[in-house]
Order: C-alpha cells, then structure tokens, then sequence
C-alpha cells in the first residue's frame, strides 16, 4: 500500500493512475453506450433494462447495493482522473514559463491539444447529464421509472442535442488521443502491436460517437418516438 | 538573400528580454545560420553595439550545444537536423526569421539565446553509474548482446541533450531526453544492476528540476535532431512503475 502511495508521488506515477481510471471510464462508456441501443427494442424493454441496473446483485447484495458499488468505483476513478489531471497540468504550466512568440505545432495529432479543455466540457456535460436523466433536475417531465419516456422527451429540445453534440466530439477526441496516450504511459508498447494502437483508438473513439448520437439524433429524426 | 532578422535580446538572466530587428544584407544561400548569425554579429561589432549570445561548439551537428527556435521550430525548418546544419538555402522564400531561445523555466537564459541547461546533467548524475569491470579490456564476445537491444540502446545513445524536446514540448517536460538516457542503458546487461534505482533517481531529479511531464504530443520526437522515438518514454514509464512496485534497494545484510 505503501508503494501504491509513493508511486502517485511522482509525476509519472499519477500519469499511470490516471491512465488505469480512464481504461476502466472507457470501459464502463462501452458498457453504457450498448445498453443505450436498448432504446431501439422498445419501451418495456429499454424501461426492464434500466430496473435491471438497479436490481444488480440482488438478493444477494440489498436492493440498489450494486448500483451504487459501481458508482462508487466510477467516481474514485473520475476523482483520481481529475485530480491527477490538474497536478500534472499545474506542474507543466509552471514548469512551461514564457510562450513562444512565433511557435509551429509538432504534435502528433490535434486531439492531444484539446484534452484539458475538453476535460472540463466532458466534466460539465457528466454534471448535466445526471441532472437530465438520472435525478431528473434539469428534465422539463421527468417520471422516475419511466427510462424510455424521459429519453424522448429530454431530446425534444435542439439546445439539449446539440450540447450532446458537442460533448460528444469532446469525448470522441478525448478517447482518441486518451486510449491511445494511456498505453504509452502505462507502458503497454512493444513493436509488434504498436501499429495496432491508435486505429484501435479510432475505431473505439468513432464507435463510441456513432453508438451514442444515435439516441437523440433517432428522436430527432423521429424514429424513437413515444 | 535579404532578410528581417526578429532576435530575443536579453541582457542578463534578471532582464525582461525583448525582440530586437535587424537587417541581415546579401545572405549567401550556401551559408549555414549560425554563419550568418556570425555576420550579423560582425556588423554589430562594428557599429559599437553588443553582439548576439548563441551557443555554438562542433558545427557538424554532434555536439548538443546549439540550440534556436527558428521560426517557431527548434533547431529550425528541417527535420533530423541541428541548427548549425540548417543552411540559409533551407529558409528559401523566407523573408522574416524569428530566432528565440528555448523557453522553460528549467532552463534559465543566460544572455540572448543561451540559456542555462545543467539541469538535465544533474538529470544524468542522477542516474549514478554502471556496473563495468575494470582492467584489461574483456573479449568483445564475452558479454553477448541480442542485435535488438544493441540497435534500441544505441538509438536511444545517439541523444545529443541538445534540449529541443524541453523547448518543444507544451508541458516542458524532459521524458525524452531521461528516458533516452534511461534506455541506453536499461537495453544493455551491463545496465541491468542499476537499471530500477537509475530511473526511480532520474525522474526524480527530472521532477525537482521543474521540468513538466508528457502528454503524449510527440512534439519532441519531431523536433528531435536525432530522431529519438517516443517508445522510449513508454519503456521509461513501465520502468518506473515496476521500480516503485517491486524494486527493493540492496541492503548490507549479516553473514
């Protein structure tokens, strides 16, 4: 335990940590994207699925115990993604001092410059997310239980869709650059499969896109309807 | 060649520092930059003003002393190449060249466009040393090497520590340099004693230095003149983790 505390001393080591949360949150972004495609088997099924995720583990764990193990994993590791985030970003604009009058870019890919800012939108966006669909606070006619029901009326404003929208592509280059970022500083690189590692990131990223504008944009077009 | 010359001026590592222009007259294509620096330099000297500060040794590309951003690029507009190597052919259709020193608060400018990088050496004292035998010279097939990891330790040797991966990098951070210096030897038997203490101590002293850390941009194996790949930072990473791990310091023990 020890050592797993000494190695988030160095600035390496909260790199490490920071790329083990984000497998696990992208994980978990799988997960919840193909459960989203239940939207497309109907209302009860879609309404049975969302039970189901409160039911996990039950009668084995008490009701809703599931639900929160996992959501109790998943905001450790957007707490330790943040927060390792910000110290690295403080110690590299310290460390950074004066700009470039006159600077070309050299990076690898445009991603890479939109992770910090993108970060915060994403954040934002998971703010909002929950207060839209899970507590209902930000949902004009929210009905608890009712999954199906609250999804179409929630996509019933532009404004909402487009923010979607535009988070959206916030993760999509997040992931691009983040999956593929997270193998170099864990270390997973070798010869043979380096080649594989940022199509496998693009694909994910573009997959990950697709599956979720597919929700509201199906409610737009007026192919998920009540 | 007629050009606008945009130089940082810096009287001293307290001073502000700001851009100063100056004409640089019938340029010769086949001049190098620093040649051409040396030029402007003369003409200053003439006319009883202060020349411009630049490091300079080899010349040749193989030494890591020079070092300018030129136009926004460090060591300038060609790729695998030292600012001493670029010619004033590779500025074609360039009328107005920005010269800055590299930019990090690790490295401290001295005067104009030096700037102070002795931290990356006490980077390298860092790393302590290797386990080699003295005396007369073993059998070059003694110790026997795989041809892979003679060919990754000498691609991470080749660095120059020329700094341009601390100037180009958002973060200022020095990954490729320490883990260039990390691998070369880590690749080879004669590194493996030491290999985890080496970069456990090295990222150390990188961290106190107040170098940044990597993002992963990659703008470093661009700008790189040696044309180090970012591999290395990875194998640095998967170092250090399994160092703070697992690694146990040798301790004197009874017999």
């Amino acid at each position: 335990m020890r050592r797993v505390i000494s190695l988030y001393r160095t600035s390496v080591g909260k790199k490490f940590y920071m790329a083990v949360s984000g497998f696990i949150l992208i994980g978990f972004l799988v997960a919840h994207m193909v459960g989203n495609l239940k939207m497309y088997m109907g209302a009860d099924s879609f309404n049975h699925y969302a039970e189901f995720l409160r039911e996990v583990g039950y009668p084995i764990l008490p009701h809703m115990a599931g639900l929160w193990l996992f959501r109790i994993v998943l905001l450790v590791c957007v707490g330790l993604h943040m927060l390792s985030a910000w110290q690295v970003y403080t110690q590299s604009r310290n460390a950074r001092g004066g700009k470039y009058t006159k600077e070309e870019s050299l990076h690898f890919a445009y991603a890479s410059r939109t992770m910090r800012w993108g970060g915060v939108i994403i954040g934002a966006f998971v703010v909002y997310h929950i207060l839209h669909f899970t507590t209902g606070n930000a949902h004009p006619e929210f009905v608890h239980g009712e999954a199906y029901q609250n999804v179409i009326i929630g996509f019933q404003s532009p404004l909402v869709v487009a923010f979607y929208l535009v988070a959206l592509v916030m993760v999509t280059f997040h992931i691009y650059h983040g999956l593929w970022s997270a193998f170099q500083t864990v270390g997973a690189n070798h010869p043979k499969y380096n080649a594989y590692r940022r199509p496998l990131a693009l694909v994910l990223a573009l997959l990950l896109f697709a599956g979720f504008m597919t929700v509201p944009v199906g409610v737009v077009a007026g192919v998920l309807t009540i | 060649m007629d050009l606008t010359l945009h130089v940082w001026r810096q009287d001293g590592p307290n001073d502000k520092g700001r851009f100063e222009t100056l004409p640089a007259k019938d340029i010769s294509e086949h001049m190098s930059f620093l040649e051409m620096l040396d030029l402007v330099n003369e003409q200053l000297i003439d006319q009883g003003k202060e020349p411009i500060a630049f490091d300079h040794d080899c010349r040749e590309g193989i030494c890591g002393t020079c070092g300018l951003m030129i136009n926004g690029v460090p060591h300038g507009p060609l790729s695998l190449t030292t600012a001493c190597q670029i010619h004033m052919r590779h500025l074609e259709g360039a009328t107005e060249i920005w010269v800055e020193p590299w930019r990090a608060t690790a490295f401290p400018v001295i005067k104009d466009l030096v700037v102070d990088r002795s931290a990356m050496d006490r980077i390298i004292e860092a790393g302590g040393y290797v386990s080699v035998r003295t005396g007369a010279a073993q059998d070059a097939n003694a110790t026997p090497i795989k041809k892979i990891d003679a060919d990754m330790a000498m691609d991470a040797a080749i660095c120059i520590g020329c700094g341009a991966c601390v100037a180009a990098c958002p973060n200022a951070s020095a990954m490729l340099f320490t883990s260039a210096k990390v691998g070369h030897l880590g690749f080879l038997p004669q590194g493996q004693p030491e290999r985890y203490e080496r970069v456990l101590n090295m990222v150390q002293v990188h961290d106190d230095e107040g170098f940044g850390n990597c993002t992963n941009h990659g703008a470093c194996q661009n700008a790189c003149p040696k044309g180090i790949s970012v591999d290395f930072i990875s194998r640095l990473n998967r170092d250090l983790v399994k160092a703070t791990l697992t690694y146990k310091p040798y301790e004197i023990t009874a017999v």
